[in-house]
């Protein structure tokens, strides 16, 4: 299985080096990737449908549990099947849709990417494996949607989507660390057994809440729905792929095969019918304001994923297989919808569904397809979208909570949505034929006949049910359910309160589709509403989280060096001194302290005169050469209180600091007087307390009890171990050498900057 | 500030200072000392030369672009730190001796060759930082 996940990755890497021979007509050979993997995991059909999980572990990362394991159960199968399957639709229409595109190669390229990153998310049994695998898909995902690289529209949209679904990857990481910490293991399969005692650890909830933000991220659920309908700038092969099909149904999986590890809380059920519910009927009710195809079949999609997430919500076997059932007729249908809709857009142009009508007469094999993607997509019989209403509507039926409002909200949205059906796959083809669209010609065939070949699957499911009930809606109710109830999909049902729902939702949906007109004006009638939208809300958070950054930085880094100064100085001002005052005692043995020499009040009378010229005198050079004088006065002092080696490097460091300061001021104006009074009068305040606080430190510091255990160790061994006798000496070189190989490539990075910055200004200086 | 006393006392301080630099490297194993101090009087040298007679004169005279001792020093330094692992098998910055010291030099040992690495970063990091302000000012 290792395998067929890295078959897609090498693929696309080998495009890299030979991509200038797959954009012409051998382009449609890259199909052959999809299609062999499809043969491949449909070969594992039977074992599955007998109830085999077939398991494969590589090792990776073994010491962190992180490795390459791969399950293979009914749910994964599905998945598999529809991502390969879809895909190699997908890849042979692209063939012809993007025909002699200059990038098709990188195209194709992204494509195989994300079709190995979606198999090895959907195959891993390995939370870590998954999760990265999970952000391959975003990755690729931003590629494609921002395709269209010299659109700045193509270019936001990616961006979005990158961002809300990495902020959901990154959730979804918090989440499995956290699910892995409890359960000790990254192993689904080993979680499984798990299950009550992670439901009754404490960060459950917080687990939960991580992994249902990675999951309504990932799958568009509200109020992060709105990066879907912005992906929708990618070119439609994409659309169909990913945004329908397959990634964003990646959130969906994730709720699947966590549901019988986390499952079986309150929280859990209540959480994901509540968003569930809002979103699949929030997004249906917007389709009736939508005109651009790919807008209505964006927000039916989101609508479809909400239903999903509804039943996985409500988690009962019948809930689960209705899931199942619903995930291949959304596949079925949406992906059809979504290439019909590429075919109209390449060759009419348009795809504002107010301006399409009569094209069945140029477009009569698209215009059969549209209509059974309708057909199935609205759930008439005999296709299997009837099959898959009629198990969502048992669901919620026999719910034990609000079923009755639960199943309103099912057939509200159910009939929204057999209007976008309706609206996607039929108005476009029937009523008058425009002028402008008389010359319309049939594409090539690459483009018709997946659509067509999915639909038909679609009507053959629904005739025969069976095919799907053992192949696929058995094994993963037995993946996910512990104790199964036997049960059969049928088409017909006799006559029961089931059939009556669904009889209504058609009579309610056609009376829909024939009263309601898409029109630009209801379009612009939401758009008021705009404001208040999830979307801009969010937009509106992020632009004000630019400006407080924007604000904050003017305020901590306006560029003067003063500025920066004075806010360390009073920063550590505030942060030492709450430390120091918070329990503040100061007992200093004064007869401890050594005899002040004549010496020292000659150095501190020195000290204090230099200080006192540099702050009042107005030369520049002579300010810094009284500096120079505090520095060496300073040595001094280290000299009196044996401490030679200090000594030195303070008075070699002052000399080189005032020689620097001369370099530097010499060629400046003569003294200005820069800041006015206010100013240096703040400056001496604040210097003074600094000083003063510095001082109090030191004295706090003299009256802590003394611990030489250190020194002592160093006076001791520096002659045995080191062969040296100057300890200091000793200590930087031997004992603590590794610092200060650090100090000195500290001091390179400093020597580099300095050099960088000013050669790179004089450089810029040369060219004018 | 090109006099003539600066400028004629300079060519004798210059090779003056950098004898008493590396005297201050090497004497810094048993007294005050050591290659950051020894570096620092090397870079003032350098320095005093460039006042007397100019910083172009001084950059010919040191042939290379100062800023290439650097990344010598602390390839030396770290050589002298990972020595001990490659040929006796002990762990990195373990001090290794050559048997009895060497007059004038003092002993010899893997320390020294790393006082000898920050002596030559410290001379690179100053006269880049120094020659590289003075030229743009």
């Amino acid at each position: 299985m290792l395998e067929a996940v890295l078959l897609g990755f090498l693929f696309s890497i080998f495009l890299v080096f030979a991509g200038r021979y797959f954009r012409g007509k051998l382009a449609v050979l890259s199909a052959l990737i999809p299609i062999s993997l499809f043969v491949y995991f449909a070969s594992f059909i039977n074992e599955v449908a007998q109830g085999k999980v077939i398991l494969e572990s590589v090792e990776w990362i073994p010491s962190f549990g992180v490795n390459l394991s791969f399950t293979l159960d009914g749910l994964s199968l599905l998945f598999a099947l529809m991502i390969t399957g879809v895909g190699s639709l997908v890849f042979l229409y692209t063939a012809a849709y993007l025909k002699n595109h200059k990038y098709l190669d990188r195209f194709y390229g992204y494509l195989s990417l994300f079709m190995s990153a979606m198999l090895g998310l959907v195959l891993s049994d390995n939370l870590m494996s998954m999760f990265i695998f999970w952000e391959l898909t975003s990755i690729s995902s931003f590629y494609l949607i921002g395709f269209n690289n010299d659109k700045a529209d193509s270019r936001k949209s990616a961006l979005t989507a990158l961002g809300i679904t990495g902020i959901g990857g990154l959730l979804f990481l918090g989440g499995a660390v956290l699910l892995g910490d409890v359960a000790g293991t990254y192993r689904i399969s080993e979680m499984l057994g798990m299950s009550d005692s992670i439901l009754k650890s404490p960060e459950y909830i917080l687990i939960v809440i991580l992994i249902f933000a990675a999951a309504f991220t990932k799958s568009a659920q509200f109020p992060f729905h709105f990066w879907l309908p912005g992906a929708m700038k990618a070119p439609t092969p994409v659309s169909t792929y990913l945004h329908s099909a397959t990634m964003v149904k990646a959130g969906v999986y994730l709720l699947f095969r966590m549901s019988p590890v986390l499952g079986g809380s309150d929280f859990w059920h209540h959480t994901l019918i509540i968003f569930g519910a809002i979103t699949m009927l929030y997004s249906a009710i917007h389709i009736i304001f939508r005109t651009d195809l790919k807008g209505i079949l964006a927000y039916s999609t989101i609508s479809a994923l909400g239903i999903l997430v509804f039943l996985i919500g409500i988690g009962t076997q019948a809930a689960l297989i209705a899931a199942s059932v619903f995930i291949i007729v959304h596949a079925l249908y949406k992906a059809s919808l979504f290439l019909i809709t590429g075919i109209i857009d390449h060759e009419t142009g348009t795809r504002d569904i107010t301006q399409l009508s009569g094209l069945k007469k140029v477009l009569m094999p698209v215009a059969i397809a549209g209509f059974i993607a309708a057909l199935i997509s609205g759930g008439v019989p005999p296709s299997l979208g009837f099959v898959g209403k009629d198990l969502i509507y048992e669901a919620t039926l026999h719910f034990e909570n609000n079923a009755i409002l639960l199943t309103v909200i099912a057939i509200a949205t159910n009939i929204l949505l057999f209007y976008a059906g309706f609206v996607a796959g039929v108005k476009p083809f029937f009523g008058k034929l425009p002028d402008k669209f008389e010359k319309v010609h049939m594409p090539s065939p690459l483009m018709w006949i997946p659509p067509l070949l999915m639909t038909v699957g679609g009507l053959i499911f629904g005739i025969f049910p069976g095919l799907i009930e053992t192949t696929f809606a058995k094994p993963i109710v037995n993946a996910l359910v512990t104790d199964t109830e036997d049960f059969h999909l049928k088409l017909w049902h006799g006559f029961n309160t089931i059939l009556a729902l669904s009889a209504t939702t058609l009579v309610l949906g056609t009376i829909l589709y024939f009263t309601i007109k898409p029109k630009h004006k209801l379009e612009q009638a939401i758009s008021k509403l705009d404001r208040i939208a999830p979307k801009n809300l969010l937009f509106k958070l992020s632009n004000g989280f630019v400006d407080f950054s924007s604000l904050w930085t003017s305020v901590f880094q306006n560029g003067y060096l003063r500025h920066y100064l004075s806010l360390i100085v009073a920063f550590l001002i505030i942060a030492v001194g709450f430390l120091l005052f918070k329990d503040f005692s100061l007992n200093i043995d004064l007869r401890s302290l050594s005899r002040v020499t004549i010496y020292e009040i000659s150095i501190l009378t020195m000290l204090l005169c230099s200080v006192l010229y540099t702050v009042f005198t107005k030369s520049r050079l002579a300010a810094v050469a009284s500096m120079g004088v505090v520095g060496l006065s300073f040595s001094l002092l280290f000299l009196f209180y044996s401490a030679p080696d200090l000594a030195m490097t303070q008075f070699s460091v002052d000399t080189l600091t005032v020689i620097l300061f001369v370099l530097v001021l010499y060629k400046l104006p003569k003294y200005l007087n820069l800041s006015d009074n206010k100013v240096r009068i703040k400056h001496g305040i604040l210097s003074l307390v600094f000083g003063s606080m510095i001082t109090l430190l030191i004295l706090r510091v003299l009256s802590e009890p003394k611990n030489t255990e250190i020194s002592e160790y160093y006076a001791e061994n520096a002659y045995t171990l080191a062969h040296g006798k100057n300890i200091v000496n000793v200590i930087l070189v031997d004992f603590r050498g590794i610092d200060t190989m650090i100090e000195i490539s500290v001091l390179i990075v400093a020597a580099l900057g300095v050099f960088g910055l000013l050669k790179l200004r004089l450089k810029s200086k040369d060219k004018k | 500030m090109k006099t003539l006393i600066l400028r004629s006392a300079s060519s004798y301080l210059l090779p003056v200072l950098l004898i008493f630099s590396v005297f201050i490297l090497l004497r810094g194993h048993y007294l005050p000392g050591g290659g950051f101090v020894g570096g620092l009087v090397a870079a003032i040298a350098f320095v005093l030369d460039a006042f007397a007679n100019g910083l172009k004169k001084t950059k010919i005279l040191i042939k290379i672009h100062p800023g290439f001792l650097m990344p010598l020093g602390l390839l030396v330094a770290f050589l002298s730190g990972i020595s001990p692992m490659i040929i006796a098998d002990m762990p990195i910055m373990t001090g290794l001796w050559a048997g009895h010291p060497i007059p004038v030099i003092g002993a010899i040992g893997t320390p020294l060759f790393f006082d000898i690495g920050v002596y030559l970063v410290v001379i690179g990091a100053s006269l880049t930082i120094i020659f590289t302000i003075s030229e743009s000012a």
